[in-house]
């Protein structure tokens, strides 16, 4: 029955993306958006059955093989679900913000003639996520992670014939292969040190793997632990968008809304630190991997959201402040608070696919204008998008009381109580983080809701608020933004929700220690509403009235005064820069140096054609010989002759 | 008195004798056959030396093998000479070098 249950919810998107791809012609715009709204909402509903049964007990985890697809040497390829509290968690994510978003998409891309391919691309990474989440070993994970990916390749280059998105959507294939590379190498560690690929046995064995040790050259030898850890983290990196993998993040907003909403902002980003959340039995093995994270995780988090400060194109400030958010995720990870990185992933899917389908409804609202320069006022004309947008703002902030607070707030504390190396650089990162978050923020919703009308008076004319696909998603969305953390802080970071499915090294269960405070959310409240990011989080809430609002001027004088700043955080601190002028070129000409020395001259030149010519000069030595007279034969003849003789009759 | 010795001498000297013909003749190609022949005539004397001196008669039927096959021989290696005389125009051995590499 569960398996049933289980093979429809991942296979209805896919059946749905094979009709709307390969029959949309046939079906037509209706049928493609119905057909794939029905696949996704068919799953979104068993899924919420799913959680619902194992949350009340009806259900038992579930972890089965159910094709085993080949063999080799004992390595058993199969495709598998692991079903418990932290998949059907993140099953109910997927399938809710993308069932949202499918919604959306009929108002935004209304008028786009490649409407079915959108609608089969969007229930294709579903599908994929819905794989990942729910693989029950390696192999399965990396399929979803490599189809994911796909998908996201394709739909960030869905306007084909817009040669920036062909850029930017090559930029994120080829970012995302630097990941992967070290995924798979992760992977072959785990194989390598336990000999299997799924997930219970592995961390069943991961002795082996603490035990085990890797010696890359002479007497140096590393920790198998960290060195498989780091690696998959690599991976983490790429998928997740961490300093440095994280330059294709940004540019990925050359796609349509909905998609930043669905994959770069509420699933396919978080994939990374679900990931490292399941493999927490691998991590909690070696601290110095947890550093590391700990230290990228606190980078990003602060230092792309400054990016966000000084960006005018809407979406690329929803987009940095993705990459800052993903960051705070990776924080908790590496102070080991799983448990605080999964709560924050889950309610940032919802209130940053909010902000992302409230920016996309200002989009279409200004007829495809993203300068935030070019906007202003418009509250009194979209008073939904208005007040969802600022609703998904206040939760990103972690105002008080909203789902962002809670799950912020938990990161914040844990790094505070985690006593790993780097833990006091991540908490001045995330501490700082939250006034940067909140600056920008505001910051955009000042820019775009309030002030004066920047907009040219024809687009003013015909500003009005959106239809109801569009504003219908934004309030469905809102409401978990709002409640989802006081209803379930209480049970995700200190209760038993996520059961076995995380492993916490008791020396560093700094959640633990986080719940000193009360587990209640009330209690949560009390203790946090005094705190530091509160206070922060207003002031910037004041400054960026103050700045952007009350004296537009300062803004301008600032960025003239701190130029040099400016100009970083302008160029992004010079990442791509550095990778098309340094990396890129570095690469072709390593590349280049190689072909000509090793290949052309050494196995062309050496190898294969001098082989040759030492035959030819050989033989033109030796054919001297060769006279054509008869007489040097029959001499030769009878020289051999002789010696034979000779040495038969004198030898013996 | 004559012995064996002076026998298997005289057999010696033919077949140095045209041995050396065969190497220091680089004129005709014809004075080459006759070597060939006189090389086989010493091996034939050999035979009959040592048959009559063993008292075996079987060391004189491979004489007349010899003989036979060396009739041949020779027929055909005149034939040959004129074929290539008639095509080259000569039968200087010097010239014959069309093996040479």
């Amino acid at each position: 029955m569960m398996e049933q249950v289980l093979i429809t919810i991942v296979l209805a998107p896919l059946v749905a993306a094979m009709l709307a791809g390969l029959f949309g012609k046939r079906i037509g715009r209706a049928g493609s958006h119905w057909v794939t709204i029905l696949g996704v909402g068919l799953s979104f509903v068993l899924s919420a059955w799913v959680l619902k049964g194992l949350l009340d007990g009806s259900l038992s985890e579930f972890n089965e093989t159910i094709y085993t697809w080949g063999v080799s040497d004992g390595l058993a390829m199969e495709v598998g679900f692991l079903i418990d509290r932290l998949s059907a968690m993140m099953m109910v994510v997927v399938t809710f913000v993308s069932l949202m978003v499918h919604v959306y998409t009929i108002g935004y891309m209304h008028d786009d003639p490649g409407y079915q391919r959108f609608f089969s691309y969007i229930s294709l990474f579903t599908f994929s996520m819905l794989m990942l989440v729910m693989a029950n070993n390696f192999l399965q994970l990396f399929f979803g992670w490599e189809a994911v990916g796909l998908v996201s390749y394709l739909l960030i280059g869905f306007w084909f014939k817009k040669p920036t998105a062909i850029h930017a959507n090559l930029k994120a294939f080829l970012v995302n292969r630097v990941g992967d590379f070290g995924f798979l190498l992760g992977i072959a560690g785990v194989v390598y040190f336990t000999g299997s690929l799924d997930y219970v046995e592995v961390f069943s064995r991961s002795e082996d793997i603490a035990a085990g040790t890797i010696s890359p050259w002479g007497d140096t030898t590393w920790s198998a632990a960290t060195v498989v850890c780091l690696l998959l983290f690599v991976g983490a990196m790429g998928k997740s968008a961490q300093v440095p993998l994280h330059v294709w993040l940004p540019d990925s907003m050359e796609g349509p809304t909905p998609i930043s909403a669905l994959i770069h902002a509420a699933t396919m980003v978080t994939a990374g630190i679900f990931m490292v959340a399941r493999m927490s039995p691998l991590f909690e093995l070696s601290v110095t991997a947890l550093s590391v994270v700990l230290i990228i995780g606190a980078t990003t988090a602060f230092f792309m959201g400054l990016l966000g400060l000084v960006q005018n194109d809407i979406k690329r400030v929803v987009a940095y402040s993705t990459l800052s958010q993903l960051g705070y995720m990776t924080v908790a990870l590496g102070v080991s608070a799983y448990a605080a990185g999964i709560f924050h992933l889950m309610t940032h899917a919802f209130f940053k696919a909010l902000l992302f389908l409230a920016a996309g409804s200002v989009i279409i609202a200004l007829h495809h204008e993203q300068d935030m320069r070019k906007m202003g006022g418009l509250r009194k004309y979209m008073p939904i998008t208005y007040w969802t947008s600022l609703l998904g703002s206040l939760a990103l902030i972690g105002f008080p009381g909203f789902s962002g607070f809670f799950s912020k707030d938990a990161i914040i504390e844990a790094v505070h109580a985690s006593s790993i190396p780097g833990s006091d650089y991540a908490y001045w990162c995330v501490l700082l983080g939250v006034f940067v978050t909140a600056l920008y923020t505001f910051r955009m919703i000042f820019l775009v809701f309030h002030g004066e009308e920047r907009m040219t008076p024809e687009v003013r004319a015909h500003v009005h608020e959106c239809p109801a696909v569009v504003t219908g998603p934004l309030i469905l969305l809102a409401i978990p933004s709002v409640i989802i953390g006081w209803l379930t802080v209480e049970a995700m970071l200190f209760g038993s929700f996520f059961g076995g499915a995380i492993t916490v090294d008791s020396t560093r269960d700094v959640l633990a220690e986080v719940g000193g405070h009360g587990t209640t959310p009330a209690a949560f409240l009390a203790h946090g509403i005094f705190g530091w990011p509160v206070i922060l989080d207003i002031l910037a809430i004041v400054v960026a009235w103050f700045v952007y609002l009350k004296r537009p001027d300062i803004a301008d004088r600032a960025a003239q005064r701190l130029s040099g700043i400016y100009r970083i955080l302008v160029n992004k601190y010079y990442f791509d820069d550095f990778n098309e002028k340094l990396l890129a070129p570095g690469a072709r000409l390593l590349g280049k140096g190689l072909w000509r020395v090793g290949d052309e001259t050494i196995i062309d030149g050496m190898l294969v054609n001098g082989s040759a010519r030492a035959v030819g000069w050989i033989s033109s030595v030796t054919r001297r010989l060769q006279t054509g007279y008869l007489y040097h034969y029959a001499f030769a003849m009878i020289v051999g002759l002789a010696v034979m003789l000779g040495w038969i009759l004198l030898g013996a | 008195m004559i012995t064996i010795s002076h026998y298997l001498t005289l057999s010696g000297l033919l077949f140095s004798l045209s041995v050396a013909g065969i190497f220091i003749n680089r004129k005709n190609l014809i004075l080459l056959l006759m070597c060939i022949e006189l090389m086989l005539l010493a091996v034939n004397f050999n035979f009959v030396t040592l048959s009559r001196f063993l008292d075996d008669p079987g060391g004189q039927v491979f004489v007349f093998f010899i003989l036979t096959v060396a009739a041949a021989e020779s027929a055909i290696g005149l034939a040959i000479l004129v074929v290539l005389f008639r095509s080259r125009r000569s039968i200087d051995v010097e010239q014959l070098d069309s093996l040479k590499g």
